[in-house]
């Protein structure tokens, strides 16, 4: 039993991290600027589809493929900052202020745009370059076959735990952004720009979302529908830990994961219901998430 | 002069499919969906916004297959049926979701319909998986049709329930109980304070708005002739509050005419162009920044209801 369920939990962590990465920038993006970006999960699969042509140039060109890894940075880099501040500037700020309503449609206008606009430019064939995933190779423990790649993918959602920690906690950046968070009228009076914040906040967003995308691309391809896909489960995720909350993200996604390993093992049928039905479960207990607080209701 | 127009308009629409009948099919698709975005709309006007009636869209057309299948062959009594299973559905989830506000609602909406989707998609041997459910052709009172006199029946019938319903759904919109709607929107505590169970009006609008979607849903079912998952998936309930929303929440017809609008302008655009969501989504962000009260808000005299 032990044997087949340690890959069973890696396989889903692994997958839980790429939610991960998805799910943290979207929480970041609502607890500075206020708004639940539907588009998100757009931005998740353009980073993608970005890592996989780039990854496919290098080997058409029999580069050295250790430059996929780069690649799959860069990748992340180029969509932040191409798709970040024109998205913040050109759509999102106008709707701060407004209601959710009118937030969420502006948002949910935004991913049908993305979604076609990757359909046009990336085709509706899917995408599967492993590279990276191959140059890892395996780890064998006990006669079970592990892909390091996976253990990468934990390793590299803990890097951003703490880097995200250690960036809102201990540098400059990070202050300008809690104050921001706390009380956005107080930060402006002191001559916060609040305007630069939002812009850096809202592509960092975009950043974990790409690059999550990005590091998806070596286990499971990339094909028309995942942003759609990633949006809901990344939503899922980030409403368990509180919509804000950068270590209930993490916890979250754990838990996703873990949902995910016990409904394999229980109810083979039911795995893909697991992270809705946690979310479900948590959101009518405390429907501010595990981590977040209770916020006054709208009255 | 508002009922002149409208009555021309319901004309126009009857007397379309017999010029061109390839539209029979897109008008009864575009009053289905009608029916689930003024469900939305209704919702919208208490400021909630659902991300999940997809669901009891879905759900309707998949007890429409079940009863079809366990041997009710009736169009009346299955319409009844599925409409009041959407109903049902609406009361047991409307009775904890109308506790929650705002982005709260929105999500566990969206949170309810996931785990609906995914249940469906999933229980192969009851739902068929994502092959779905085939809706068979009922008999009409009795009396069994070929398909395309059964499509017919359907599209007609669609837009009398499209009358009909839309006329209740009016007096509903302003009766005392629709007004408390968006008085909820603007101010709760006052709405409390002069002793009206906000529950209970979101309640009744709750169901209201599910069983819409549910005729919806049912007439769907018949039109398409098969129920698959993709019915209840999120960016489905999104395109609802899209319809809403591009109609114009401030009156009944604006479901309607967003959802006629949308339907023929697809069908006109597909043939120009594959890029159909880019359009939406364009019109979509458009209409909510330079005309929040939509379409019908063009059209209406009265301070109509925006966003």
């Amino acid at each position: 039993m032990s044997n087949a369920i340690i890959p069973l939990l890696l396989d889903s962590l692994a997958s839980a991290a790429l939610i991960f990465f998805a799910a943290v920038g979207l929480t970041l993006v609502f607890s500075v600027l206020r708004v639940l970006n539907v588009a998100h999960g757009s931005l998740y699969s353009i980073g993608g589809y970005v890592a996989a042509s780039i990854c496919l140039f290098i080997a058409s060109r029999q580069l050295n493929p250790y430059l996929s890894f780069l690649a799959l940075l860069f990748s992340a880099v180029c969509v932040a900052a191409i798709f970040g501040p024109l998205i913040e500037r050109g759509l999102v700020r106008w709707t701060y202020g407004k209601s959710e309503a009118v937030q969420i449609l502006i948002t949910f206008g935004l991913f049908l745009i993305l979604e076609d606009l990757q359909r046009v430019v990336f085709g509706v064939q899917s995408f599967y370059e492993d590279a990276p995933m191959r140059l890892l190779g395996t780890t064998s423990v006990g006669g079970v076959v592990y892909l390091n790649y996976q253990i990468l993918l934990i390793a590299m959602a803990l890097l951003v735990v703490v880097g995200l920690r250690l960036l809102i906690n201990h540098t400059r950046l990070g202050r300008l952004i809690t104050a921001v968070v706390t009380d956005r009228e107080m930060a402006q009076s002191i001559g916060i720009d609040t305007n630069r914040i939002f812009i850096v906040a809202f592509s960092l967003g975009v950043f974990l979302a790409a690059l999550g995308g990005a590091l998806a691309t070596p286990t499971s391809g990339i094909a028309p529908g995942l942003g759609a896909d990633t949006m809901v489960l990344a939503f899922a995720v980030a409403a368990i830990g509180g919509l804000g909350q950068i270590e209930g993200a993490a916890l979250a996604s754990l838990i996703v994961g873990l949902a995910r390993v016990l409904a394999i093992y229980l109810v083979p049928s039911l795995d893909a219901v697991a992270p809705y039905a946690a979310m479900l479960i948590v959101l009518l207990i405390r429907p501010y998430g595990l981590f977040g607080s209770v916020t006054a209701r709208r009255i | 002069m508002p009922t002149i127009i409208a009555a021309a308009a319901v004309l126009v629409i009857a007397l379309l499919p017999v010029a061109a009948p390839w539209l029979q099919f897109v008008l009864t698709l575009a009053i289905a969906k009608g029916f689930a975005a003024l469900g939305v709309a209704v919702l919208l006007r208490a400021g909630l916004i659902s991300i999940g009636h997809a669901m009891f869209f879905a759900a309707s057309a998949y007890a429409v297959a079940f009863l079809a299948r366990a041997g009710v062959n009736d169009l009346g009594l299955l319409l009844i049926l599925s409409v009041l299973g959407g109903a049902l559905v609406g009361a047991v989830a409307g009775s904890f979701l109308v506790r929650y506000r705002a982005i709260f609602f929105a999500m566990l909406n969206l949170a309810v319909s996931m785990v609906f989707y995914a249940l469906c998609a999933k229980l192969y041997g009851v739902t068929g998986g994502t092959d779905g459910k085939p809706v068979p052709v009922p008999a009409v009172f009795g009396v069994v049709l070929g398909e395309p006199a059964f499509k017919s029946v359907l599209f007609y019938l669609s837009l009398g329930l499209m009358v009909l319903v839309g006329l209740a759904v009016q007096r509903y919109l302003n009766s005392p109980l629709g007004h408390a709607l968006s008085a909820v929107h603007t101010n709760e505590i006052r709405l409390e304070y002069l002793g009206i169970p906000v529950w209970a009006v979101l309640l009744i609008a709750y169901v209201v708005s599910a069983a819409l979607a549910g005729l919806g849903g049912a007439i769907a079912g018949f039109a398409i002739g098969r129920v698959v998952p993709d019915f209840a998936f999120w960016t489905a309930s999104g395109h609802l509050v899209l319809i809403a929303v591009l109609g114009g929440i401030g009156g009944v017809p604006g479901a309607f005419i967003g959802a006629l609008f949308l339907e023929l302008l697809h069908s006109a655009a597909v043939t120009v162009t594959d890029s159909w969501n880019l359009i939406v989504g364009m019109a979509l962000i458009i209409v909510i920044m330079f005309m929040p009260k939509g379409i019908y808000g063009l059209f209406a005299r009265k301070e109509a209801t925006g966003l």
